[in-house]
């Protein structure tokens, strides 16, 4: 009995007993990392297999952080409806999956969002054989719809604001979307600009297909964590801001190396070459330079994969930084 | 030696001991995982309670055929049109599986080679295929349907599409409340009179022509009474108006591949627990009711039948039970039932995972031991009465 107690003790510890999620990782020798199931431009398997997209090079960033190696990390589908349990049961250690940043989210799921990799909003998408040329013109119409999802709620609001009906077909993943409105069973289907586009590009004649001028929403689309680690917080939220500052001190994958016998000091401070940031992330003191080395920064992330040169055709609007128009700002490296 | 295992040797107290150590353990590893549980959710500031029940909804469902739902509703209410659609797709799945298994199951015993070889051919088909890819294989055969531009028009006022399946819908006017009166009254008299046949026919031996009689009760009564009052019923057509058509009543896709998937896939199952019921019943009785004259179809259903229901209807309360069960697959198809409505879209909406899950379960429990109930009242009553 006594020997059973104390298996039972063992088996309680090992379970609600949480290290960092800095050391888990660290022991682990890789980081997993919650995806979607695959939205060309953010998270997709490419031609070869590899994922690729802004989302998946948060996961990478992330991985060069902690490893110095942008291949030691296992990427996690999750649909809309199973990325937040399967972060909450520690299944992965972070979300890079197009999710937006609402309070409830942060608040209430006991999440923890660390910053914004995608400034989004919600939009439409009709054939433009429909001839619809604005949302308010949709009464009646038959919309797809990802459940789980703000832009859930986002519909809903609009169409009650506006007066007008319409009729939900509720679908799981994108390609279900897809699937859905290329067969015509919906007329419209409804997400973040950013995926419409990215579904408009998937299409066999994309000219068929038009994106409607309202945007609906604020969709600031981040990583996020669990709430409560601070440490891996901070690790994540200045994988990104690091690729942010990077484009700000004009730091690319190509020039990082000359950049190192730089003398501005904020970029000898990012590439570890003064002061030990690194190590108050505990993390190696060049982990900021592996990760534009390995990664880039994050104009040139942008560029790859969502930018106006890939088949997604998205200008960087409010994505620019803030010097250049856009929102996009960290916070000082200092 | 004997005195160490004295109590051990003594039966009763072994029997005590062993069974307080079960509970005992059991106990436990509630406990344990209670305590985990909440550990845990407090631990990841997971907000608990029920309070989320009372909070608006926010999103639409548009499959709702009994409750009128817009998104300021509030999750209690997501979960009645929940749990209405899971017992629509069930009952209506039930309905057609039974009818559809006790044809096939009868038709299987038939001496024509092909009949029998065909419905052998689709009982292991259905069957042996997993249920959850013939609800999908279903539904990607209605989404290649006509789009709603280009509907399939039958007979002038059915229309079928990819949205689904369009019909007038009757509108009941003023007088119609009669009519229905009538159809009422007739059902109940003509169920007594069927008793009042039987018992005569007990008594006398004599008798009564109680369907014709109760047709014409049932459907001819009220028909006239129909035609007095100036035939106070009319259609509400279905049209085209902008994306979808307007009025009229409407099946969707998502629905007929959950009736149709279901419903095949336990008339399989049934079909074979009639098939084994009838075979139950020995050779005897069927040649002994051939041999005092009585007809093959009058055979079967007073002499084997009746004998074959006391074996058939206790597995078939289990394919009731797994039909409902399985009816949960809608999410598949984004058929709103219980599971994707409540199990689903309030769960990730809320983040109440635990509340959500637990509710769902009890109310598929539910479900499942009322089925339980009335098919065991059922059971006892076609049983066996020594007299």
């Amino acid at each position: 009995m006594k020997k059973l107690l104390s298996i039972f003790a063992v088996v309680a510890f090992a379970f609600s007993a949480h290290a960092g999620t800095l050391d888990d990782v660290k022991n682990r020798g890789f980081l997993k990392c919650g995806v979607t199931t695959g939205l060309a431009g953010f998270a997709a398997p490419d031609d070869s297999g590899e994922w690729a997209g802004l989302d998946a090079d948060m996961c990478r960033a992330v991985a060069v952080a902690v490893f110095g190696d942008r291949s030691k990390v296992e990427f996690i589908t999750t649909t809309g409806k199973s990325r937040f349990p399967t972060l909450a049961s520690g299944e992965v250690d972070m979300l890079a999956r197009n999710t937006t940043w609402t309070i409830s989210r942060d608040v209430n799921l006991g999440f923890e969002f660390v910053g914004v990799n995608f400034y989004d909003g919600q939009g439409f998408m009709v054939p433009s054989a429909l001839g619809v040329s604005s949302a308010t013109e949709l009464d009646g119409a038959t919309v797809c719809i990802q459940t789980g999802t703000t832009t859930e709620l986002n519909l809903a609001d609009f169409f009650r604001l506006n007066g007008i009906s319409y009729e939900a077909l509720p679908i799981e993943t994108n390609d279900e979307g897809k699937e859905n409105l290329f067969a015509g069973r919906c007329d419209v289907y409804t997400t973040d600009a950013s995926g419409l586009s990215s579904t408009r590009a998937a299409a066999s004649n994309p000219d068929k297909w038009v994106v409607l001028p309202e945007i609906i929403s604020k969709e600031p689309l981040g990583p996020l964590v669990r709430h409560g680690d601070h440490q891996w917080g901070d690790v994540v939220r200045w994988s990104l801001n690091a690729m942010i500052i990077a484009e700000e001190l004009g730091i690319t994958s190509e020039n990082v190396d000359a950049q190192t016998s730089s003398n501005v000091p904020e970029v000898l401070r990012l590439l570890g070459v003064e002061g030990n940031y690194g190590e108050m992330l505990e993390l190696s003191n060049d982990w900021a330079y592996q990760i534009i080395k390995q990664i880039g920064n994050y104009s040139e992330s942008y560029e790859a994969n969502v930018g106006p040169d890939t088949p997604l055709e998205i200008a960087r609007g409010l994505n620019a930084l803030w010097t250049q128009g856009g929102i996009l700002y960290a916070p000082p490296f200092r | 030696m004997r005195s160490n295992l004295g109590f051990f040797s003594d039966e009763k107290f072994r029997s005590i001991f062993f069974q307080t150590l079960v509970v005992g353990l059991f106990a436990l590893g509630l406990f344990f995982v209670i305590s985990t549980t909440s550990y845990n959710l407090e631990k990841r500031n997971i907000a608990t309670g029920w309070s989320f029940l009372q909070n608006p909804a926010g999103f639409d469902i548009s499959f709702s055929p009994f409750l009128e739902f817009k998104s300021t509703d509030t999750h209690l209410k997501v979960y009645f049109v929940g749990v209405l659609n899971t017992l629509l797709v069930s009952v209506t799945g039930c309905i057609a599986a039974t009818i559809l298994g006790f044809i096939l199951g009868i038709v299987r015993l038939s001496s024509n080679w092909l009949l029998s070889r065909l419905v052998y051919i689709y009982v292991e088909f259905s069957r042996n295929v997993p249920l959850l890819l013939q609800i999908i294989l279903w539904y990607s055969i209605l989404i290649q349907l006509p789009r709603v531009k280009q509907s399939l028009q039958v007979l002038d006022v059915f229309y079928i599409s990819n949205r689904g399946l369009y019909s007038p819908r009757p509108i009941f006017e003023s007088g119609f409340s009669y009519v229905s009166i009538a159809i009422v009254l007739a059902l109940i008299s003509s169920f007594l009179i069927n008793r009042w046949a039987k018992k005569r026919q007990d008594k006398t031996g004599q008798q009564f022509p109680v369907f014709s009689s109760s047709i014409g009760l049932i459907f001819i009564v009220p028909l006239i009474l129909f035609f007095i009052l100036g035939s106070p019923l009319s259609f509400e057509h279905p049209e085209l108006k902008g994306f979808n058509f307007k009025g009229g009543l409407v099946i969707r896709p998502e629905f007929i591949a959950m009736f149709l998937a279901l419903s095949i896939y336990t008339a399989a199952f049934i079909s074979e627990i009639v098939r084994a019921g009838i075979m139950s019943v020995s050779k005897g009785q069927r040649e002994a009711s051939a041999a005092i004259g009585l007809k093959q179809t009058w055979i079967m259903r007073l002499i084997i039948i009746p004998q074959a229901l006391r074996v058939i209807v206790p597995p078939l309360t289990s394919q009731y039970l797994n039909l409902t069960k399985n009816s949960s697959l809608g999410i598949a198809v984004g058929y709103a039932d219980l599971v994707h409505g409540f199990g689903g879209i309030s769960l990730n909406q809320t983040g109440q995972a635990i509340e959500c899950m637990a509710i769902v379960m009890a109310t598929y429990l539910s479900i499942s031991l009322t089925i339980s109930f009335f098919m065991n009242i059922y059971n006892r009553s076609i049983q066996f009465k020594e007299k």
